[in-house]
C-alpha cells in the first residue's frame, strides 16, 4: 500500500533514523532542565560530540568507541558550562549561548585535518529472520544499535524520573533548590551530574550525525539540530515520552516533506516544513496562557542559580 | 543606531576626502574582503570562493590584505556585516551568495568609494557595484549527458537549494541533455530550502534513492549527498558540486563542476590596485576557465566519457550552446525556435521548466 508513491514502512524507518540525533540531545536536555538548569549550549555540545566521535572512530577504526568518544566530547564541553554556572554562578542563558559559539569554533579547529575522510561504517544490528517480517521487520528490526539505544535512553530516563529515589531528588532540586538544600541534598553536585549526562547525550546525538547520518566531517555539520532539540523539550512539556513524540514529529516532517517531493506529490512542502515550529509556538502560547497542568509542568527553579548562602 | 549612522557618515567623509585622489592613480595597498554564506570547510561553494581569496593573496603578496567572514546569513545580518567591513577599511568586498543582493546594493549606496562585487545576482543599482557569475549550466549539460547514459532505472534526481533562476537553469540544462540521449528519463527534483545543511541534504538524497533514483546531481554546498550515495556501493552515482569533491572518486563522484573564481578575483583586485576598476557584469563559463569540469572517472564507460569531453570542448570553443532550440516550455508553448540559442536575459530570469519535466516550481 503506497501513499503518493511513498512506501509507509520505508518512510517510518527513515523517520526513526532521522530523529535519533535530536532525540538523544533532547532527552539529555530534559534531564538537565528537570534539575533546574537551562543549558542553551546543546548545539555546541552536539557538534563537539560530532567531531570527537568522528576522530575517535577514524583513529581507532571502531564506531562503538567513536560514539563513546562523542559522548566524552559533549560531556567535556558541558563541564565548562557546569563549572561556570554552578561554581562561578554565571548567567545560564548567556553561558549556554557562548558554549554554542565556542563549540562551533573549536570543532572547526580540531576537525580541520579530518575533512574528506570516511569513518568506519556502523552496520544494522543483525536480527536475522525478524528483519524479514513484512512491514514490522523494515520499521522495527532493521536499524543500527544507536537507534535502539536512543529508545532505551527515553525509557530509562522516564523510569528514572518516575520511579527511582534519585529521580525524585533530581526533580526536587529542579523544583526548589532551597528546599532540596535544606533537606541535605547536594544541589550543585546533582546539577553537575545532570549537566554532564545532558552533555554526553548531546555528544552521542552529534556523533550519530557525523558517523551514521552523514558519514563524514564538515564544518557546522549539525546545522541547528541542537536548537530543535531545545524546542522539543519545551514542546514535550518536560516529559520523556512526549520528547520521543516530538522528535518523531520534527524529524518525521522533515523526512516526509523530502519524500513527498521525491515522489512528485503536488503538496506545498513549505507549509509542512513550517508546521513543527508552528506547533511549538502554539504549545508555548497554550502553556503560558493556561493555568492548566501544562503550565505547571516547567521546573520551578529552571534557569535560577543556587548558592548555599542565600 | 545613531552612532552607526554617525560612523558611516564619518567614514563617508573620509572616503570622499582621500578616496577621490586614490581613485585616479590607483593605490599601493588594498584590502579585499569576502563574505561567505557557509563555512570555508564545506568543501563546496564557500570553499571555492575562499580558494579564490587565497589566490589573490598569493598573487599580490604584501600589497593586498584579505579578510573574510564565514556563515553569514542572507538577510538583515548581511547588511550589518557589510557595513562593518566597509568601515574597517575594505577597498573591495565580494559578496558570494545570491541572497546578499539587496544588502550589497543598500550598503554600496552608503560607501561610494568601496567597490562591491556581488556573485550570481542581477542588481547593479550603484556605480560601485559589479556583478559576476559563472555559466554553471554548461557543466550541468555535461552532467545531464552522463546521467542520461548512466541511469539504469531511468530516474535521475536533482537536489535544489532555492527555486531561483540560477538553480532552475541548472535543472533545465541537466534534464534537456539527459533526455537527448535517453528519451525515457524521468527527473525528480527535491528542494532542500537551504544552501548548507549536511543532514538535510543527505536525507534528500536518501529520499530520492528510495524512489529508485540512481543518478543524483546536487545544487547545495556540502558533500553529504555524495556520502549518502556512497552507502549504496556504487549503485547510485553523483557529481561534485562547486568543488571537485575528489574524496568520493571514482564512485559515487563520477565528475564534477569546479567553480574557479581565482582568475576573476585576481583580475578585479588588480584593477582596484591600478585604479582601472569599473562596474561590470561578468558571466564567464568553461571557455574562460571559470567553470571547470572535474575528471570523469573510470566508473563512466569510455565512449560516454569521450562524448562528454567532446561536449565540453564544443562549449568551450563556442560551437555549441546548451540551450539550443527547438525547446518548449513545460506548458508546451514555444521558447526557442529551431537552431536559436537562448539569450542571456532569458536564462538569468528563468522561472520555468522545459517541456518534459513533470515537477512544478514552488511559488
Amino acid at each position: 500500500m503506497d501513499f503518493f508513491g511513498i512506501t509507509p514502512s520505508v518512510l517510518i524507518a527513515s523517520l526513526i533514523v532521522a530523529s535519533v540525533p535530536i532525540l538523544m540531545a533532547a532527552i539529555g536536555e530534559l534531564v538537565v532542565e528537570r534539575a533546574g538548569v537551562l543549558n542553551l549550549g546543546v548545539e555546541g555540545m552536539m557538534i563537539m560530540g560530532a567531531i570527537c566521535g568522528f576522530i575517535t572512530a577514524v583513529e581507532t577504526g571502531s564506531p562503538v568507541l567513536g560514539f563513546l568518544g562523542g559522548a566524552a566530547g559533549g560531556a567535556a564541553l558541558s563541564l565548562i558550562f557546569g563549572f561556570l554556572t554552578q561554581y562561578l554562578l554565571a548567567n545560564q542563558v548567556a553561558t549556554g549561548l557562548a558554549l554554542t559559539l565556542f563549540g562551533l569554533g573549536l570543532s572547526s579547529l580540531i576537525g580541520q585535518s579530518y575533512v574528506g575522510i570516511k569513518p568506519p561504517p556502523t552496520q544494522p544490528v543483525p536480527l536475522g529472520p525478524l528483519a524479514d517480517i513484512p512491514f514490522i521487520g523494515r520499521v522495527v528490526f532493521s536499524h543500527d544499535w544507536m537507534v535502539y539505544a536512543s529508545l532505551a535512553a527515553v525509557a530509562g530516563v522516564w523510569a528514572f524520573l518516575r520511579y527511582s529515589r534519585a529521580g525524585l531528588i533530581l526533580r526536587a532540586v529542579g523544583e526548589s533548590h532551597d528546599a532540596a538544600h535544606a533537606l541535605g541534598y547536594k544541589v550543585v553536585r546533582i546539577r553537575l551530574l545532570a549537566i554532564v549526562f545532558g552533555g554526553a547525550l548531546a555528544g552521542l546525538g552529534g556523533a550519530y550525525v557525523s558517523l551514521v547520518r552523514v558519514p563524514q566531517w564538515t564544518d557546522g555539520i549539525t546545522a541547528g539540530a541542537g536548537w530543535i532539540a531545545l524546542a522539543i523539550v519545551v514542546f514535550a512539556s518536560w516529559r520523556p515520552w512526549r520528547v520521543l513524540l516530538g522528535a518523531w514529529l520534527f524529524g518525521g516532517i522533515s523526512v516526509l516533506q523530502l519524500n513527498l517531493q521525491a515522489a512528485g506529490a503536488r503538496i506545498p512542502v513549505e507549509y509542512l516544513s513550517m508546521s513543527p515550529y508552528l506547533i511549538t509556538i502554539l504549545v508555548l502560547v497554550i502553556m503560558s496562557s493556561g493555568r492548566g497542568r501544562a503550565a505547571l509542568n516547567a521546573p520551578a527553579a529552571l534557569g535560577q542559580n543556587f548558592h548555599a548562602s542565600r | 543606531m545613531k552612532r552607526r549612522t554617525l560612523l558611516a557618515t564619518a567614514a563617508l567623509g573620509l572616503g570622499l576626502a582621500f578616496g577621490g585622489a586614490a581613485q585616479a592613480q590607483g593605490m599601493d595597498k588594498a584590502k579585499a574582503c569576502f563574505v561567505y554564506v557557509g563555512p570555508i570547510g564545506d568543501l563546496g561553494w564557500s570553499y571555492q570562493h575562499h580558494q579564490g581569496a587565497l589566490a589573490v593573496k598569493e598573487a599580490y603578496g604584501d600589497k593586498v590584505e584579505i579578510a573574510w567572514q564565514e556563515s553569514v546569513p542572507e538577510g538583515a545580518d548581511a547588511e550589518r556585516v557589510l557595513t562593518q567591513m566597509a568601515l574597517s577599511g575594505c577597498n573591495i568586498i565580494f559578496t558570494t551568495s545570491f541572497g546578499y543582493m539587496d544588502a550589497t546594493n543598500a550598503v554600496a549606496a552608503k560607501f561610494p568609494d568601496v567597490k562591491f562585487e556581488h556573485a550570481t545576482g542581477y542588481k547593479r543599482e550603484h556605480p560601485n557595484v559589479a556583478i559576476y557569475n559563472a555559466r554553471f549550466y554548461e557543466g550541468r549539460a555535461i552532467q545531464g549527458h552522463i546521467a542520461g547514459k548512466m541511469t539504469k532505472s531511468n530516474k535521475i534526481g536533482y537536489i535544489g537549494s532555492f527555486p531561483i533562476p540560477e538553480v532552475i537553469m541548472g535543472i533545465n540544462a541537466y534534464y534537456l541533455h539527459a533526455k537527448k540521449v535517453n528519451p525515457n528519463v524521468e527527473l525528480t527534483v527535491v528542494w532542500a530550502y537551504t544552501w548548507f545543511d549536511p543532514a538535510k541534504e543527505a536525507d534528500a538524497a536518501k529520499a530520492m534513492i528510495e524512489q529508485g533514483v540512481d543518478v543524483i546531481a546536487s545544487h547545495t554546498d556540502s558533500t553529504a549527498p555524495l556520502a549518502e550515495a556512497a552507502k549504496t556501493n556504487g549503485a547510485v552515482i553523483g557529481f561534485g558540486q562547486a568543488s571537485d569533491m575528489a574524496d568520493y572518486k571514482p564512485s559515487p563522484r563520477v565528475s564534477s563542476i569546479i567553480d574557479n573564481w581565482a582568475p576573476y578575483y585576481v583580475k578585479r583586485v588588480g584593477q582596484v590596485l591600478d585604479g582601472t576598476w569599473e562596474s561590470t557584469d561578468t558571466w564567464a563559463g568553461i571557455n574562460e576557465g571559470e567553470v571547470e569540469i572535474g575528471e570523469i572517472t573510470e566508473a563512466v564507460p569510455a565512449d560516454v566519457k569521450a562524448e562528454a569531453e567532446a561536449m565540453r570542448d564544443a562549449i568551450a570553443a563556442g560551437t555549441y550552446h546548451p540551450f539550443t532550440g527547438p525547446i518548449n516550455k513545460q506548458d508546451g508553448s514555444a521558447w526557442l525556435a529551431d537552431g536559436v540559442t537562448a539569450p542571456d536575459g532569458d536564462l538569468l530570469g528563468m522561472t520555468f521548466y522545459v517541456e518534459g519535466i513533470t515537477a512544478e516550481i514552488p511559488q
